[in-house]
């Protein structure tokens, strides 16, 4: 039964994982950049959840779409103001921006928030799941994380395969040049892109948070990271492949944690980054890159 | 009243002069041709158009209208469509989808309506699945449709280029080398499907090539370019009978 236990943990784990993962995707699948302050913005909207509920008592429905506002405000900032000039840079350059757009927001974060541990309150209220004869609890925060995270993947892939913004998205993918020529307005699709991707981080940041009630300036740095790995893992640009990434890395790093070691679960996750990449370079439902010769 | 005109056009790359003083004037409904030895300047002058390269000099009028300066979406609003020299379509997407890109302007709802898919979004999508079915059954397409588009023949994917320029409503369509590439089968079916589009959108068409066989077949009238110069212009035997074209394209 603790298989169980550690399974359903893993995976809800892995939906936040897969939440932060789609943002990756999609901003790298349409602007083909690595978005590192990405993670960061997950700190940003758990701490928005932590001042409109914690501080000012607002209820959690309240706060999250308060959250995911401010997000996408900010989102949509970060990209107008530090990623828009540069395009057409080497993504050297793009990706340097990005990681100090990332210190920019911790350092900023510790400077508003303090350094101390901010303990979050579940914002998920409802009470937990009990199944045979309370062998096996499973939280509501568990069972919401892991619908919330399939609800997101699955509309998103809808949005973006049925809808003109999500054809409009493709086509600047694919590309820029050809897309701008037939009237779409390539930085507008990016900033929706940007958009739309931060309100997911606060989504993510508030179920994050909730499951596990702490709050620095650094909380989204490392989920960031791994969630960066998830989308490699599952293959970069692919929506449906940063959700299977994001869920198959919460269960491989719960059940090394419950089975192998605690201290060695982030080293056997990105191990396994490593083997995966050796082996299928585009990640599992990655594109193949055929070369004509 | 010309549906094109560009007056004293001219640009720039470095110490290179690509297009000095260009003029040329295209009739509503006219076939007009852009002709000239390679690195004359042909695509550039399409870039000046669509807003891709802004001009160091000179006006860009259609109907009139100035369109010197503006972006690239904006003419493309305004009327200019193109295709492109190595094709460039969406390779990923589906034929269909390519076309529903070009027609993108034309069918407003917000993304929020696209995002909870509200009743407008449903409306205005099935009207543009109509839509764009019907411009590939023009095009000969239609059984294409769900098939990406990187995976059509040849032929096809120029065809769907035009389907896709034509997506977009113009009233100019700029044709980059649509030739090129082709073998003599593909050129004949391609002079038709340009005729075709001639009469069947009473479209104005200016287009660069390199087939003489096609040039001379449907153009009414052509530019010549030599060195970003005009070197002759007018109808199209005079032109192509001239002395210094052919000295340009073939040495004296």
């Amino acid at each position: 039964m603790s298989f169980v236990a550690h399974l359903i943990n893993g995976i809800s784990l892995g939906s936040v994982y897969a939440l932060i993962a789609l943002g990756y995707t999609m901003v790298y699948g349409i602007a083909k950049m690595l978005n590192f302050a990405h993670g960061d913005v997950i700190m940003i909207g758990g701490y928005v959840v932590f001042v409109t509920a914690s501080g000012m008592g607002l209820p959690p429905l309240a706060a999250i779409v308060i959250s995911m506002a401010v997000c996408t405000v900010l989102g949509v900032t970060i990209e107008r103001v530090a990623y828009r000039p540069l395009r057409g840079a080497s993504p050297l350059a793009v990706l340097i921006t990005a990681i100090g757009v990332s210190y920019l927001l911790q350092n900023v974060a510790l400077l508003v928030f303090g350094s101390d541990t901010k303990a979050f309150t579940n914002v998920v209220t409802m009470p937990n799941l009990e199944l045979f004869d309370g062998q096996l609890i499973i939280k509501s925060v568990t069972v919401v994380t892991v619908i919330v995270s399939i609800i997101i993947m699955v509309g998103l892939n809808l949005f973006v395969k049925r809808t003109k913004l999500g054809r409009a998205m493709t086509a600047v993918s694919e590309d820029k040049g050809a897309a701008q020529l037939m009237g779409i307005n390539v930085n507008g699709t990016i900033a929706v892109t940007f958009a739309i991707g931060s309100a997911l981080a606060a989504v993510a940041g508030v179920l994050l948070c909730s499951a596990y009630p702490s709050l620095t300036p650094y909380t989204g740095s490392m989920p960031g990271i791994k969630a960066f790995v998830a989308a490699v893992f599952g293959g970069i640009g692919s929506i449906p492949g940063a959700f299977i990434g994001g869920i198959l890395l919460g269960i491989i790093e719960n059940l090394s944690k419950a089975y192998i070691s605690s201290q060695l679960a982030d080293a056997i996750v990105f191990s396994i980054l490593i083997i995966v990449l050796l082996v299928k370079p585009t990640g599992l439902l990655g594109k193949k890159i055929l070369e004509k010769v | 009243m010309a549906l094109l005109e560009t007056k004293n056009l001219g640009i720039s790359f470095g110490g290179l002069r690509a297009v000095n003083a260009f003029d040329i004037s295209v009739e509503k409904g006219q076939l007009y041709g852009l002709i000239g030895p390679n690195g004359a300047g042909k695509t550039t002058i399409f870039n000046l158009l669509t807003g891709v390269y802004q001009p160091d000099e000179g006006a860009i009028l259609l109907e009139g209208v100035n369109l010197t300066g503006k972006r690239t979406i904006d003419i493309c609003k305004a009327g200019i469509a193109r295709t492109f020299q190595n094709i460039r379509l969406f390779g990923d997407m589906t034929v269909l989808d390519n076309v529903k890109v070009g027609l993108h302007n034309h069918y407003p709802y917000s993304t929020f309506e696209g995002i909870f898919r509200l009743p407008r979004y449903r409306k205005v999508e099935k009207e543009m699945n109509t839509k764009a079915k019907e411009l590939l059954e023009v095009f000969g397409l239609e059984s294409y449709a769900d098939y990406q588009a990187k995976n059509l023949p040849y032929g096809q994917q120029r065809k769907l280029e035009i389907a896709r320029a034509m997506a977009t409503e113009p009233k100019l369509l700029l044709l980059d080398e649509p030739a090129a590439g082709m073998n003599p089968n593909e050129t004949k079916e391609l002079m038709e499907t340009i005729r075709f589009v001639r009469e069947r959108f009473d479209m104005t068409i200016l287009l660069i090539e390199h087939d003489m066989k096609l040039v001379s077949g449907i153009c009414e009238k052509l530019t010549v370019l030599n060195f970003g110069e005009v070197l002759a212009q007018g109808d199209t035997q005079d032109v192509l009978n001239n002395p210094e074209v052919i000295t340009a394209y073939l040495g004296s």
